[in-house]
């Protein structure tokens, strides 16, 4: 009888942890699970941590006995964003080995998913206890607008933090001059990928730093029979993420401001000129890119089957994980015409205003302010440190260049990432880009956004 | 006399958990969202001020939108088309009493038994121009360069057809299936001995008598097709440009990501709408059947 009774619970057993197995082995569709093995990262990063709250084994002892359950947040579920999310954690625990941590992650949709369960939870109440959010719009917008968020301004005074982040960042994520999150990592939106051997072969000698160049280097390809730019529009967000790097390319990035903060009207030339731009490179593009995601498009350049591509610098993520080598094999330089630019998708961490236990939320956020915190989760994460204090000897050569921009080029946010503007306009912006993949119609456009812009109220 | 009455009040008594239960999450929600609907409501905090029509004069207006109606128009007659005839076909065919008649019928129904999002993803990998039937052509000899299928966007929304047809030809087969069993070999019996044949039988004695299961049949697969979402959304997300785009995928897109309450409100509306024009004439024609 007890034989039986221990046999199931064997069985039983056994099918939890089958189930468990399963669910890790299907990571979504995306990069690869990788873990990125990053050139000289620190040892400290592989240091043994403390796995639970009620670890006796912890290295050090706490310099605070916080006590309790801190939920993170997050869409980061694979690859390089949750080794390096992990990593953060770890050091988190470190610290205070008797918090729990759970990693609240929600997979799936570039966020999408994440973002309409946080919503849930945030109006029903029960906010975690702290939530990863683009800073800029997505965050100030979205969630200080309505008054779900306390200010951390007293946290960045007590830490020395406004001398650690660039000024343009920390106005990113403030309002009414109080700081609301703080940032952990800065990612690059405008960012040219190529494949050396591609261009070595179609004989492109200089990376092309303007539009004339860039389309000149696109002949140049074209002649080779190499598809010369890789495009992904299933997910329609990175055809806006090449038209904005195109909109400061044609107009700036005071009128990019402006543009977006409702004072030019959409119909200005210099929308239109970055339209016409936009339907000049629509002809050295893949044909299937209605079919691909931004992932298979930066695989289509490692391939060789294409030789560049526009994209932020977690495509890097992608090569190293699959072992390409930066500098050597591929490189990246500003999308031509926004040298000197510097789009932000910084990811942040704040606190909510109903957070369950804010001491707990204020000593993580702490840790990810810290050189510590930005020294382990970056080189996982693909991104740059959002201070920068933060030593360079773990980063590669392409990621030490980005800090070097990020420390003297002019910020502007993304929109297509949610920093610039509200997600209503992003989604018809999407959708008016969607349209002009195929119909390339310059005015019709044009006057769509801005209609677009006064239904969601970005003009009043 | 006293028998009667409490057994009506046990049985009201019985309802009314369900009654309070559709009045509230059912016709509740609906009036709930026909008010917001004629709000301005954007952004995450509630603005329930009442600003009239304007949502739905901005949606109509809207190309997107537009679009959305037009293709969910062709999407439904090509799908209704298809499940009919398709279904038709089969269920005549299996009715002949055809040696593994039984075992063709699982065949045809097992698709039923498959969720959408489980045949979108199918689907969207036989219609991928780099993986699917492109391969097949492509070995038989054919030039595929520029075969797009899915990613072609004047073939993009026959290829969901083709799916959502796929999904549902074997429920209505076995719709028709069960309208031709129920129908008296004593009918046929008499036709033959008047000297039909088999395709006279057809046309005027069984397609008159299968009516009602064809008209419960569109109003079945009509209202799927109208409220399309899930399956759309796997395949193509609603691309390429708008090709494949529903009102279902936009309401959706508008109000959980964009926070644009007042025009999601406005968009099921109208969804509601175009459903209750379907379904409440079939309504009042069942109700004037069961009256004769």
């Amino acid at each position: 009888m007890k034989a039986k009774r221990v046999a199931w619970m064997a069985l039983a057993a056994l099918m939890v942890v089958g189930l468990i197995a399963c669910q890790q082995s299907k990571a979504p569709a995306g990069p690869p699970a990788v873990p990125t093995p990053v050139p000289g990262a620190s040892d400290e990063a592989k240091a043994p941590a403390p796995q639970g709250g009620d670890n006796a084994g912890a290295p050090s002892a706490p310099a605070e006995s916080l006590e309790g359950e801190l939920t993170i947040f997050s869409w980061w579920t694979a690859g390089g964003e949750a080794d390096g999310l992990a990593e953060l954690i770890k050091v988190f625990e470190q610290k205070y080995p008797k918090v729990k941590v759970v990693n609240a992650a929600v997979a799936g949709g570039a966020g999408t998913n994440a973002k309409a369960v946080l919503k849930t939870r945030m109006l029903g109440g029960d906010p975690p206890g702290t939530f990863q959010v683009h800073g800029g719009s997505e965050l100030i917008e979205t969630w200080v607008d309505a008054g779900l968020m306390a200010p951390i301004t007293n946290l960045f005074a007590l830490e020395g933090w406004k001398s650690a982040f660039p000024e343009q960042l920390v106005d990113m994520v403030s309002k009414d001059g109080e700081i609301y999150a703080v940032p952990s990592n800065v990612h690059r939106g405008n960012m040219l990928w190529y494949n050396k051997a591609v261009f070595d072969k179609a004989g492109v000698a200089a990376v092309p730093t303007n539009f004339d160049e860039w389309i000149a280097a696109c002949e140049k390809i074209k002649a080779t029979g190499v598809t010369p730019l890789a495009l992904a529009s299933r997910n329609k967000w990175p055809v806006l993420h090449l038209f904005e790097n195109l909109l400061v390319e044609a107009g700036g990035t005071d009128f990019y401001r402006e543009l977006f903060a409702g004072k030019v009207p959409w119909t200005d030339a210099r929308v239109k000129t970055a339209l016409e731009h936009l339907a000049a490179l629509l002809k050295y593009v893949n044909k299937d890119h209605a079919a691909l995601t931004w992932d298979q498009a930066s695989g289509q350049v490692q391939q060789g089957k294409a030789a560049m591509n526009v994209m932020g610098d977690w495509a890097k993520g992608y090569y190293t994980a699959q072992g390409w080598k930066p500098g050597e094999e591929y490189d990246a330089a500003p999308t031509p015409g926004t040298g000197g630019v510097f789009f932000v998708v910084t990811d942040t961490f704040g606190l909510p205003a109903k957070a369950p236990n804010p001491d707990l939320t204020r000593a993580f956020l702490k840790v990810v302010g810290s050189v510590e915190g930005q020294l382990n989760f970056n080189p996982k994460k693909g991104s740059i440190p959002a201070r920068t204090d933060v030593p360079r000897g773990a980063f590669d050569v392409i990621a030490q260049r980005t800090m070097d921009d990020f420390a003297k080029d002019t910020l502007v946010p993304s929109a297509a990432h949610g920093s610039a503007v509200k997600e209503a306009f992003v989604v018809e912006m999407n959708d008016a880009l969607s349209v002009f993949l195929s119909r390339k119609n310059v005015d019709k456009t044009a006057s769509a956004l801005q209609q677009a812009a006064s239904d969601t109220g970005v003009v009043q | 006399m006293r028998q009667a009455g409490s057994e009506t009040r046990l049985s009201l008594a019985l309802l009314i958990p369900s009654l309070i239960g559709v009045a509230v999450f059912v016709y509740g929600f609906i009036a709930w969202t026909g008010y917001i609907s004629l709000t301005d409501w954007r952004g995450l905090l509630p603005d329930y001020a009442l600003k009239g029509f304007g949502q739905y004069k901005q949606l109509f207006n809207h190309p997107r939108f537009r679009q959305d109606l037009v293709n969910t128009g062709v999407f439904t007659l090509m799908f209704l088309a298809g499940n009919l005839f398709l279904g038709l076909t089969l269920a005549t065919l299996l009715d002949r009493r055809l040696r593994g008649a039984g075992f063709f019928r699982s065949l045809f129904m097992f698709p039923m038994a498959v969720s959408f999002v489980v045949t979108g993803t199918v689907w969207v990998w036989i219609f991928n121009p780099d993986s699917g039937l492109n391969r097949i052509f492509t070995a038989l000899g054919f030039d595929t360069a520029d075969w797009g299928w899915i990613t072609d966007e004047r073939m993009a929304l026959v290829c969901v057809g083709l799916a959502a047809i796929w999904q549902m030809a074997g429920f209505t087969m076995a719709q028709y299936l069960a309208g031709l069993k129920g129908i008296s070999d004593d009918l046929r019996e008499a036709a033959r001995i008047d000297g039909a044949n088999e395709a006279q039988i057809f046309r005027h004695i069984l397609l008159p008598q299968l009516w009602p299961v064809t008209v419960g049949a569109i109003v079945i697969l009509g209202h799927i097709s109208l409220k399309i979402f899930d399956l759309v959304y796997v395949m193509t997300q609603g691309g390429p440009g708008r090709a494949t785009d529903m009102p279902g995928i936009y309401m959706f897109e508008i109000t959980f990501r964009g926070d644009f309450f007042a025009r999601g409100a406005a968009i099921a509306i109208v969804m509601l709408a175009m459903v209750a024009l379907l379904i409440v004439p079939y309504l009042i024609y069942s109700r004037r059947m069961d009256a004769a």
